[in-house]
């Protein structure tokens, strides 16, 4: 079952901005599915029709099988927003918060009451329950957006740049997080600019631009595509110009270190014994880009680097 | 889905946001209605005399309680709705599957407790000043729950349409407190020479401050009914308006 499936939806803003311009996709029910693209290409007016924050156009929308039109309070029931930016009451306590939340979906309070304990155990913010949420740290209220997305049980939980403005540490235990939450059945949605993270949590990928899917498949198979990578090279000795290696385009850095594009067909052991039969001496390696970086600013570009496979995926 | 606990969270919620701010919401009221019984009432209204066989001061408390539950009504609803779009803490009314109704009514309950709740607050005030003996307890009571619900209905309509903090207060400023004046809170209507009595006439606040005078005091200068066909008109009207600029999203959704 499809938790989501857009349907030639459309978004036209009255001054005239053409947002979407006619999207399709579906997401299936346990997915973790990443939505991205870069800024004003539309995935905010997607998230916002879906979550019955924006009018479309035209189009449908449908969740778990409730039309958004014909069935919305089922549609609605079904979905956890965590907005970009802080949007709860900030002269609320956390746990208000939650329980309000849970009560605009119909929750009864003693049930409410352990959904936030759980939800806030969860979050680790079990500790600031009774704090005015003004006083917390941003990266607090992001979890805090969080717990209250997740208080009412969503069966599709949509992530709008969730780790946006948070140090490292909080992200990673926030991708902890999430991940738990989609092994225990919710569906995810997830846009961010952080590709590092949609490549680590994401199995499925829509990228949008312009207001159009220009990409939409697996992730193991998009990333599959990438033709050429990019590796920067730290040599134990210095060099005074670039080695040539056929196939390989190589720039020099500094007189210690390489950049190098190495076609996937060549492979690094073949690159390093070249290296090696010109007296360079490797002693550590690195992604210039991360991949999923590397693929979507192609598929932004509309100049693709990779080849398309003609029939399955490498 | 049970939509009585959304109701209820959102009434909840409203109470306890001026109940947790009294010093803003409950306490101005007493300071602002005592100075007015004091001045108005005690210092000047000894020398006035009597209207409609009423002595000045019991004439013009049921119209200072009146003004107070119209002004406070209205306040709440449209600071309070005004400030969660404002925050933007109306996306989670938004995307909850509450129908629109329900948010409505829920603000608007919220607006007729503060309403009451400060009505009952300057008629304690009053008492200090004078002894007022019900004369119509239905009356009283109907027309006070009804004018809170008019007004909580056009500050959510208000804080519907604002889009600055400017346009929340134009409003109250420019129409509520001239209104207010102006409908008969300090004088008889029958005061007034020929063409202003029937500009008056045009005003709602006289019909509901004149229906509750009739309800404490036994004094009005209107037919009592007329003020119920006004008044719930005047609710039927607003309440489809902002169900319709709820429904179409305006002020709130792009």
């Amino acid at each position: 079952m499809n938790a989501l499936s857009l349907r030639n939806l459309k978004k036209t803003y009255n001054n005239g901005f053409e947002a979407l311009k006619g999207i399709d996709l579906d997401v299936e029910a346990g997915d973790f599915f990443a939505l991205l693209g870069p800024n004003g290409a539309g995935k905010s007016t997607a998230i916002g029709i879906i979550s019955s924050l924006v009018n479309a156009t035209s189009g449908s929308v449908s969740i778990f099988g409730h039309d958004l039109k014909h069935d919305l309070a089922k549609a609605k029931s079904c979905i956890g927003l965590v907005p970009q930016e802080v949007n709860f009451n900030q002269f609320d306590t956390v746990k208000s918060i939650l329980l309000n939340q849970a009560g605009y979906y119909g929750t009864p309070r003693k049930l409410a009451l352990q959904r936030a304990e759980y939800c806030l155990k969860q979050m680790d913010l079990w500790d600031k329950r009774d704090t005015v949420s003004r006083r917390l740290s941003g990266g607090m209220k992001r979890r805090v957006m969080i717990a209250r997305a997740l208080v009412h049980s969503p069966k599709l939980l949509i992530l709008d740049e969730p780790t946006a403005g948070v140090d490292i540490e909080i992200r990673r235990s926030m991708w902890q997080m999430m991940q738990e939450v989609n092994e225990q059945g919710t569906t995810i949605i997830l846009t961010t600019h952080y590709l590092e993270e949609a490549e680590s949590l994401c199995r499925n990928i829509a990228i949008i631009n312009h207001g159009r899917i220009v990409e939409n498949s697996d992730m193991a198979g998009l990333l599959a595509r990438l033709h050429v990578e990019h590796f920067v090279l730290d040599l134990a000795h210095p060099v005074a110009a670039a080695p040539v290696i056929e196939g390989c385009q190589i720039e020099l850095m500094s007189d210690k270190s390489l950049n190098v594009a190495i076609p996937k067909e060549h492979g690094l052991n073949k690159l390093f014994s070249q290296l090696t039969a010109q007296n360079i001496e490797v002693i550590s390696l690195k992604n210039k880009t991360n991949r999923l970086e590397q693929l979507f600013m192609d598929l932004i570009d509309s100049n693709p680097k990779y080849s398309k496979p003609s029939g399955d995926n490498e | 889905m049970n939509y009585s606990i959304a109701f209820r969270t959102i009434v909840v919620k409203e109470v306890f946001r001026f109940i947790r701010i009294w010093p803003q919401t409950l306490l101005p009221p007493a300071i602002t209605t005592a100075l007015y019984f004091l001045i108005f009432g005690k210092l000047i209204g000894d020398r006035i005399g009597t209207i409609s066989g009423a002595s000045y001061m019991d004439y013009i408390v049921p119209g200072i309680i009146l003004m107070s539950v119209i002004n406070h009504s209205y306040a709440n609803v449209v600071s309070s709705f005004y400030s969660t779009k404002f925050q933007r803490n109306i996306e989670e009314l938004l995307v909850a599957p509450i129908p629109n109704w329900v948010i409505l009514g829920g603000y608007v309950s919220g607006g007729i407790v503060r309403g009451l709740l400060v009505g009952v607050v300057v008629t304690l005030i009053s008492l200090l000043f004078t002894d007022i003996q019900v004369n119509n307890i239905a009356v009283t009571l109907s027309i006070a729950v009804l004018t809170a619900a008019v007004f909580s209905l056009a500050g959510f309509i208000n804080a519907i349409l604002a889009e600055s903090f400017d346009d929340i207060s134009i409003i109250p400023n420019f129409v509520l407190t001239p209104l207010s004046y102006l409908g008969g809170v300090f004088y008889s209507v029958d005061m007034l020479p020929g063409i202003w009595q029937n500009i008056s006439m045009g005003n709602p606040i006289l019909y509901m401050v004149n229906a509750f005078r009739y309800g404490l005091i036994g004094v009005t200068d209107i037919d009592i009914q007329l003020t119920f066909i006004i008044t719930g008109g005047f609710i039927v009207t607003l309440t489809l308006f902002s169900l319709y600029l709820l429904y179409k999203g305006i002020g709130i959704k792009n």
